[in-house]
């Protein structure tokens, strides 16, 4: 027994056994999600988080040490926003043809996303700094949680919005979207985009190229949007 | 390979000094691909370069949010006794947002005279 305790205490030490699990989790999320025939309800992103948090609490890890093997993962995000600009670059004539639809989307949207929120919270009976903490919730998550910070929100709390909102916005909108027969990709990805951030543009990038340079563009011009509704539709509540 | 990987942390690099140096309220990344789109425009040899590099990342963006959303598990109780209308508010706002916005976006093009190509 005590050699297992060994190793345990080895593999617990180095960011080893967290990495490989991470990479291992999303590997069994997308398999199950390509053994489904792709559904959209088979999240690959919510299956490795489950499976993860199920280890993590299983083996009584903490996240902080969770996190020292994953932390090599979450890093790409940075490059991985960099590497928008190739889609982009080829898809720019498409994506210049497209500013009046954009902008007008830009505005339709957020205001949807905040009113909504806020307005079924509201109506709910939730005030305070949790309602505030919803507002940012379509941006991306460091604008977010900056957002929410402005405004007497909990930046940990929109985290949690945030990323409960790109999954959801992941799974609903491919047999949201067919069922509204709504064929131009465009519109789609940036629909996407504007509302479910990052998960929602990495899940446009999994049906269609066109559709994920659209979300990633809607992402990044949300962020600047959503600063600027926020203040606006809270005048309301 | 590794020089396109040097190439894109440089823009990454480059989009975080000067966000923060400006102050300015976008994410480092996020000026850094304005950036790397500026290099593209100027030298559209290096698009087709690049491609396969980027390709393999933004194909597995999904990965990339895991460590994240495994933070938010943890967080979950932070949302307290309202957890259930936090869900209901963002499942209806997710839905009724992505609905407006594709309107939005297909009725102006309609009325400019572009149909989806």
């Amino acid at each position: 027994m005590t050699e297992f305790q060994d190793i345990w205490t080895y593999l617990s030490s180095e960011p080893l056994l967290w990495l490989t699990a991470t990479l291992a989790a999303y590997i069994t999320g997308d398999a199950l999600y390509q053994a489904s025939g792709k559904r959209a309800y088979v999240n690959p992103v919510l299956i490795a988080v489950i499976l993860l948090a199920l280890a993590l609490t299983i083996t009584g890890t903490r996240y902080e040490t969770y996190f020292d093997g994953a932390k090599f993962v979450h890093f790409m995000l940075g490059p991985a926003t960099v590497c928008l600009a190739v889609p982009l670059y080829l898809n720019l004539r498409q994506v210049g043809k497209s500013v009046i639809p954009m902008l007008v989307a830009l505005i339709v949207g957020p205001i949807t996303a905040i009113g909504t929120a806020l307005g079924i919270a509201y109506a709910f009976g939730i005030r305070g700094e949790v309602l505030l903490s919803l507002a940012p919730k379509s941006v991306t998550a460091p604008v977010a949680m900056g957002i929410s910070e402005s405004i007497g929100g909990s930046p940990t709390l929109t985290a949690v919005m945030v990323i409960l909102t790109g999954i959801t916005g992941a799974i609903v909108c491919t047999p949201l979207l067919n069922a509204l027969k709504v064929t131009d990709y465009r519109a789609r990805g940036f629909a996407v985009g504007i509302t479910s951030h990052g998960i929602g543009t990495a899940r446009a990038f999994q049906v269609n190229e066109t559709a994920g340079t659209f979300a990633g563009v809607g992402m990044g011009a949300n962020a600047l949007a959503t600063a600027i509704l926020v203040p606006l539709v809270l005048t309301l509540f | 390979m590794i020089g396109h990987l040097t190439v894109i942390l440089g823009f990454q690099l480059l989009g975080e000094v000067i966000a923060r140096a400006l102050g300015l309220p976008i994410p480092g990344p996020v000026l850094g691909m304005v950036f790397f789109l500026l290099l593209l425009i100027l030298r559209p040899s290096y698009a087709n370069a690049v491609k396969s590099t980027t390709q393999g990342l933004l194909a597995h963006l999904s990965l990339l949010f895991v460590p994240a959303g495994v933070g938010v598990v943890g967080h979950i109780q932070t949302l307290g006794s309202d957890v259930g209308i936090i869900l209901l508010s963002i499942i209806f706002s997710t839905i009724a947002a992505i609905v407006a916005s594709v309107y939005a976006f297909t009725l102006t093009a309609r009325i400019m005279g572009q149909g989806d190509d």
